[in-house]
C-alpha cells in the first residue's frame, strides 16, 4: 500500500503536526508527500525520516493551500492510494474532506489510533467518547491528531522530489491576506510546556502576566475559549474542542475553570497543573496538581520557587 | 440573494454525553437536544445578511429525525422565513448529508450556503467542504467575518497561525468558526411566529440520494480516566513536586 500525505506549511516552514502525520501513515505503507509553496518546502519535506518521494504542486494556484486547486490535485492523484492523510490542523480540514468528496468517500477525521488499514479511533463528543470505526470505502481519507503520534525526524530522508500539475479550474477563490500572530515561544502543538489562561486573567493586560511564567518554563502560551472570546488573546492560542488539541508534558491551567470544550483540547497532556480560585472547578478533576488561591499571588510565588535552585 | 443554512439536532452542548453500556454509542434518549451552536452562529449570521438587506430569504434545512422539525422551528423563530425537513432514521455521515444539500441547492439555487462548521456530536468538521466539493463551488471554512458585495464574499478565516482572508466569487459555501457574531434568543412573539412559517417534509429518496453510512461503528468506550490528583498547598510544593516526583521541569 502506499499512501499519500499533505504535509501544510506556515511561512515556508512544515508544521510538526504534518510529521506526525508521517509517522501514522507509515504505519499503513509506503509515504508519498504532496507539499505546496517553493522549493525549499519540497527539499525540506524529501529530508523528513520516511518519505519515500515528494509530490510538489508549484505555481500561482497551488500557492497559500487553497482549498479548490489542492483538493482537485488530490483527487487527480488518488488512484495510485490506498490512504490519503494529513495532520487536523486547520489547513487538513479545509482541503480533505473536499478531496474526499470528490472521490465519493466519507473523510475519517481526527484519527488518533490506527487499528488496521480499515479501521481507526477517533474522539467524539469532544472526547466524552472514542468511536471505533471502520471504513467500507474503497480508499481512505483521514486526518490525525498531531498529539497521538510523534512527529517523525526532520533529517535523515533524502527522497526525489516530481513536479505535479494542478488541474485548470475556474478560480473561484481567491487568496487576499493572512495575518499570523508573532510570537518568539514554541509553537502550541509542539511545545513541551504549555501554560494557558482563562477568564480568571480577568483583561488582555493581566493576561501578560504569564509572560514571565513561560519564560522561565521555555513554554507556548494558550488560552480558553473564554479569554480568546473576551478578547484577550488573539484565536491562534484556543486550546479546545475546535482550537487546538494539546498533549504536552507539562500543561498549566490558569484561571481556567475547566469547561468540558477545553478539557477536549489538553486532558491527554503528560501533567497537568490547576491554579484556581474556585476549589470546586472542573479543571481540579483532571489536574494531577492543584493550587487553590488568587492568581495574582500565586504566579509571583510559583516565579520565585523556580528561581531557587532546585 | 436566497441563503441555505443547514442547521442539526444535537446532544445539548451543556449536557455531559454518556457513553450506552452496550458499547454501541452515546445515550440519547430523554437527553435534551438543541441545534449544534456553530449552527445557531450560521443562522444568525443568515439573519443579519437578510436585515442588511443583503439576503432576501433564509432557508433552513435539516436532515434527521421527525424532532429535528423543533430545530428548524428555532431557526425560523430567529428569523428563517421557511425551512425543509429531510427526514431519516438512519444517522446520516457527512458524505450523505452533502449529497442531500446538492440536491437541495439544484431545487433552490441558493447564493449562499451558510453552514456551522462542526457538528459538536460526531466533530467530523466535514460537509461544507463536501458540499463545495460536491458543487465546484468556492468555500470559506471557519469564518470569523463575511462581507459581500458584488457578487463576491470576502471572508476571514480563523487558521493555524492566526487569520487569513479569501474573496470567493458567490455562489460560495460558508462554515462560521465561534467568533463570527453572537446568536439572539428567540422571543416568544418570533417563537409564536415561527410555528405558522411553512416547514416542507421531503424523504431522501425523493431528492434521489443513497445515504447508507460507508463508516460501522465497532464501538464507543469511554475514554480512560486520568488518575486522580492531589491538591499541594504551596507554589513552592508545587514546584517542588513537578522537579521531583513528576520531573517534568
Amino acid at each position: 500500500m502506499t499512501v499519500l500525505v499533505f504535509l501544510d506549511h506556515e511561512s515556508g516552514v512544515i508544521r510538526q503536526a504534518s510529521r506526525s502525520a508521517v509517522t501514522a501513515a507509515r504505519a499503513l505503507g509506503e509515504v508519498h508527500a504532496l507539499v505546496t509553496g517553493d522549493a525549499a518546502v519540497a527539499d525540506a519535506a524529501a529530508r523528513i525520516d520516511g518519505v519515500a518521494k515528494v509530490l510538489r504542486a508549484a505555481g500561482a494556484a497551488a500557492a497559500h493551500e487553497l482549498a479548490e486547486p489542492l483538493a482537485a490535485v488530490i483527487a487527480d492523484l488518488a488512484p495510485a492510494y490506498s490512504h490519503i492523510v494529513a495532520a487536523s490542523g486547520a489547513s487538513g480540514k479545509n482541503v480533505l474532506p473536499r478531496a474526499a468528496a470528490l472521490l465519493d468517500v466519507q473523510p475519517i477525521p481526527d484519527v488518533v489510533s490506527i487499528v488496521d488499514a480499515d479501521t481507526f479511533v477517533r474522539p467524539i463528543y469532544a472526547g466524552s467518547a472514542l468511536a471505533t470505526v471502520k471504513s467500507s470505502d474503497a480508499k481512505k481519507v483521514l486526518t490525525v491528531r498531531a498529539s497521538s503520534f510523534d512527529p517523525a525526524s526532520a533529517e535523515g530522508g533524502a527522497a526525489p522530489i516530481e513536479q505535479v500539475t494542478v488541474p485548470e479550474g475556474p478560480a473561484v477563490s481567491e487568496f487576499v491576506s493572512i495575518a499570523l500572530s508573532k510570537s518568539e515561544r514554541p509553537e502550541l502543538e509542539s511545545a513541551r510546556v504549555i501554560v494557558s489562561g482563562g477568564r480568571g486573567m480577568q483583561n488582555e493586560e493581566n493576561f501578560k502576566l504569564l509572560n514571565p511564567l513561560a519564560d522561565r518554563l521555555g513554554a507556548a502560551i494558550g488560552a480558553s475559549r473564554a479569554a480568546v472570546d473576551a478578547g484577550f488573546v488573539p484565536n491562534d492560542y484556543q486550546v479546545g474542542q475546535t482550537g487546538k488539541i494539546v498533549a504536552p508534558d507539562l500543561y498549566v491551567a490558569v484561571g481556567i475553570s475547566g469547561a468540558i470544550q477545553h478539557l477536549a483540547g489538553m486532558k491527554d497532556s503528560k501533567v497537568i497543573v490547576a491554579i484556581n480560585k474556585d476549589p470546586e472547578a472542573p479543571i481540579f478533576q483532571v489536574a494531577d496538581y492543584g493550587l487553590v488561591g488568587d492568581l495574582f499571588e500565586i504566579l509571583p510565588q510559583v516565579e520565585a520557587a523556580l528561581d531557587t535552585a532546585g | 440573494m436566497k441563503v441555505l443554512v443547514p442547521v442539526k439536532r444535537v446532544i445539548d452542548f451543556n449536557i455531559k454525553p454518556r457513553v450506552k453500556a452496550d458499547g454501541t454509542g452515546v445515550e440519547t434518549a430523554g437527553v435534551k437536544m438543541s441545534m449544534n451552536p456553530f449552527d445557531e452562529i450560521a443562522v444568525e449570521e443568515a439573519v443579519r445578511l437578510k436585515e442588511k438587506g443583503i439576503a432576501t430569504e433564509v432557508v433552513a434545512v435539516s436532515v434527521g429525525v421527525q424532532q429535528a422539525q423543533d430545530t428548524l422551528r428555532t431557526a425560523m423563530a430567529m428569523g428563517a422565513d421557511r425551512a425543509i425537513l429531510v427526514l431519516t432514521d438512519v444517522a446520516v455521515e457527512p458524505l450523505g448529508v452533502a449529497k442531500i444539500l446538492k440536491a437541495l441547492v439544484a431545487r433552490e439555487s441558493p447564493d449562499l450556503v451558510l453552514l456551522g462548521k462542526q457538528a459538536i456530536d460526531d466533530d467530523m468538521n466535514a460537509t461544507g467542504q463536501m458540499l463545495a466539493g460536491l458543487l465546484g463551488w468556492a468555500q470559506g471554512t471557519f469564518a470569523s467575518k463575511i462581507e459581500i458585495a458584488d457578487g463576491k464574499a470576502a471572508v476571514t478565516r480563523e487558521i493555524d497561525g492566526g487569520l487569513e482572508t479569501l474573496t470567493l466569487t458567490l455562489p460560495a459555501i460558508v462554515t462560521a468558526d465561534l467568533r463570527l457574531n453572537e446568536p439572539r434568543y428567540a422571543s416568544l412573539p418570533n417563537i409564536m411566529k415561527a410555528r405558522k412559517k411553512p416547514l416542507e417534509t421531503i424523504a431522501p429518496a425523493d431528492l434521489g440520494v443513497d445515504v447508507t453510512p460507508r463508516l460501522t461503528i465497532v464501538s464507543v468506550a469511554e475514554p480512560p480516566a486520568r488518575q486522580q490528583g492531589i491538591k499541594v498547598e504551596s507554589a513552592a510544593d508545587l514546584v517542588a513536586r513537578l522537579r521531583n516526583e513528576a520531573k517534568v521541569i
